[in-house]
């Protein structure tokens, strides 16, 4: 049995990299990621951890060094956040079409200027469309469990996708959580031993990354596009499997006292624990409030989201990103746009707040739920929450 | 095995030529292109047990228009800045695989490939990383002195005083305003086991330069002299005379650094005049007597610190 213990959710996060048995590491240092990288190198140095430790130059070294790995057929790991996900840029799209699996933790802090290292998601909205499989994990627990689970799936022969993990910087990243550790016994009946064949070999001479003209590019990107979406029932797979295993239950989306709601929250991250609290005390006050949390953002849970809402009038959802010039903040947009060919059309108000770090309290997700009630219509662009004005 | 300095490896000689082919014929590169002749050379220097990590560049996409691919051993591209960083992830990899008893094959040799633009400018980052972690590959530079894949920019490897489309000629500009770097000699300073220069017009110098590289443990740089008729503006033909005239004028000086003693091949007392290298190309077809007259200093200068360093290196061997 895994032993329940406090732990900062950074070190669980690294112990379940160990516990899969990683054989590369690349790593390079940024707030608020660096604790992921730092226990990895003390289990290394302490010899828990029989892997490659590859103390790169920058990212965009660091995921470099992952792709080659992969390709050379190690299970391999790195984790980023913030300015160091921005300059791997380039790199991630390259990662999901050459099909090379691997995982990765992005500790979700915002993006210069001005500079500043504490939480939202501006570091990972602007990758939306890298072709990763990308969750999102609310608690220390989801961050050790989705780990473990990101190898199974990253490698699994029907996937062969890189699989990212977002988890809040310093908001979950520092937390020190009651977290069940799995036991190395249990990691290796979940997930077994990397037996990715090597794509760089010798014996099997292969052309990775060649040039492929307007003939072969488009059907290239719709192979991607059906791999990622494939990857979803083998997801559904690998949650069943876990859940039967260790009787923690994971979806692309969780839902939270939705039952007769007449508004729903749709949040993402640590943040969505807050929520929850802010649906009990509107509950508590007769507003019937419910929530919706995203785990998986990509691929998009579109069907899942439309079941899970139905029928319900209004939704209010959380933007922690300002997308200058956009109608709406990322999350909205993808909201809105799973609704728009849909029969039944409710309310839908984006709400751009916890920007850089700025505190979202129950008193945040109260006022998104009073002003979506009062009826501020969906036609109008984001609802800019908590500015101070000079 | 013959030992050389401090490194043991298997000659080749011209009556023992490889005849393993890693490139097959037909790839696209234009008539006369030196590094489509380096490269060969130096991949008969390393036979089939060999990995190639490619950045962009010429050699990329003149070999591997899908569904066609020029390779007959592993071959892999990501991008143009961070071929040492992936060709890393691969040793890096092999290693973790070979320790596990998942691979079996310990001699495979990884080579990183890059042009001058991704040696020196872009992958410049990527590559003192990957040399400061010691990464057993060797990494080739072929040199072609501007950017060709895209059509002659200059980049820092470019000569000063040459002719490309970003230091074009005008009223206000009479070609590129800035030395070349001098990326051998940074490799160097980062005190990896082996550096050498090298040119295709030297095919058994090359490959057994390479071969050097291969055997020494840790990272290898070998910078390549690619004479590019196309950038050049020079017939193509002259690919390998350039190359000769070039190392007979000192213009490229060829030598080793092995394990930090400098071996460097003496021309004859009376080299070549580098007004003899000019003539030959049209990028330098504006040069002025004053021009050539700076750039034969210089090169006498480099010339010297190179012998003098051979020397201190000869000097200081056997010392306790």
């Amino acid at each position: 049995m895994g032993l329940r213990t406090g732990i900062e959710v950074s070190l669980a996060l690294a112990e379940a990299v160990g516990l899969s048995r990683a054989d590369v590491i690349a790593a390079y240092p940024i707030t608020p990621q660096t604790h992921i990288v730092e226990h990895l190198a003390e289990m290394v140095a302490e010899g828990r951890l029989d892997a490659e430790y590859v103390a790169v130059e920058s990212e965009h070294s660091a995921i470099s060094a992952c792709l080659g790995s992969a390709a050379a057929g190690a299970r391999t790991f790195t984790a980023t956040a913030s300015q160091g996900l921005a300059f791997m840029h380039e790199i991630l799209f390259i990662a999901s079409s050459m099909r090379l699996p691997l995982v990765m933790a992005v500790a979700n802090r915002t993006l210069s200027s001005p500079i500043n290292i504490l939480a939202d998601h501006s570091d990972i909205m602007p990758e939306r469309d890298i072709g990763w499989v990308q969750l999102f994990a609310e608690n220390g627990q989801e961050a050790h469990d989705l780990t473990l689970q990101a190898f199974k799936l990253a490698e699994d022969s029907q996937v062969l996708l890189p699989v990212l993990i977002s988890l809040d910087g310093f908001f979950l990243s520092h937390m020190i959580e009651p977290v069940t550790l799995i036991s190395q016994e249990e990691a290796d009946a979940f997930l077994s031993p990397c037996t990715l064949k090597p794509r760089l070999d010798p014996a099997e001479p292969r052309t990775l990354g060649a040039l492929g003209g307007p003939e072969v590019y488009t059907e290239v990107k719709q192979q991607q596009n059906e791999a990622l979406c494939g990857a979803v029932p083998v997801l559904e797979k690998i949650w069943n499997e876990f859940s039967g295993q260790f009787g923690r239950s994971y979806r692309s989306l969780e839902t939270y006292r939705l039952d007769n709601a007449e508004i729903a929250l749709i949040t993402m991250g640590a943040v969505s624990e807050t929520a929850r609290s802010s649906v009990d005390q509107l509950r508590e006050r007769g507003i019937r409030a419910g929530l919706v949390r995203i785990r998986l953002w990509r691929p998009f849970p579109v069907r899942e989201l439309l079941s899970s809402l139905d029928p319900i009038p209004c939704i209010a959802v959380l933007d922690r990103m300002l997308s200058p010039g956009s109608v709406n903040g990322p999350v909205a947009l993808e909201v809105k746009s799973a609704f728009y060919q849909h029969s039944r059309q409710p309310r839908i108000n984006c709400f751009v707040a916890g920007l850089g770090g700025r505190e979202l309290s129950r008193r945040t997700f109260i006022e998104m739920v009073n002003r979506s009630l009062a009826g501020e219509s969906h036609d109008t662009p984001s609802i800019h929450l908590d500015v101070r004005h000079a | 095995m013959k030992a050389d300095k401090h490194l043991e490896f298997e000659k080749i000689t011209a009556k023992a030529l490889p005849e393993f082919e890693a490139l097959s014929p037909g790839h696209r590169a234009c008539p006369g292109c030196g590094e489509m002749l380096a490269l060969r050379q130096a991949l008969k220097g390393l036979g089939p047990n060999t990995i190639v990590v490619n950045a962009t560049g010429c050699i990329e996409v003149v070999s591997t228009p899908f569904p066609q691919t020029a390779w007959n051993i592993p071959w892999m591209h990501v991008a143009f800045e961070n071929a040492s960083a992936v060709g890393s992830g691969v040793e890096a990899a092999r290693r973790a695989l070979l320790r596990k008893g998942r691979l079996t094959d310990a001699d495979t040799t990884i080579v990183v490939v890059g042009g001058d633009g991704g040696t020196s400018d872009i992958g410049f980052q990527s590559l003192s990383g990957a040399l400061e972690r010691g990464h057993n590959f060797i990494y080739l530079c072929f040199d072609n002195e501007a950017y060709m894949n895209t059509g002659v920019q200059r980049s820092s490897a470019t000569p000063e005083f040459a002719w490309t489309t970003t230091c074009p000629l005008g009223s206000a500009s009479s070609g590129k305003t800035h030395k070349k770097k001098d990326l051998p000699r940074i490799m160097a300073a980062h005190d990896i086991p082996y550096v050498a220069t090298a040119t295709p017009a030297h095919p058994l110098d090359l490959m057994n330069k390479v071969r050097k590289g291969a055997a020494v443990k840790g990272p290898a740089f070998i910078h390549i002299f690619s004479p590019c008729p196309t950038g050049w503006r020079m017939p193509a033909e002259r690919s390998i005379e350039i190359a000769k005239v070039a190392v007979k004028s000192n213009i490229y000086p060829l030598y080793e650094v092995i394990h930090g003693e400098y071996v460097v091949k003496r021309n004859s007392k009376n080299p070549l005049p580098v007004s003899e290298y000019f003539k030959l190309q049209g990028r330098f077809k504006h040069l002025t007597a004053q021009d050539v007259r700076t750039i034969q200093d210089r090169v006498d200068a480099t010339m010297d610190r190179l012998l003098s360093y051979a020397r201190l290196s000869d000097d200081t061997k056997g010392r306790p």
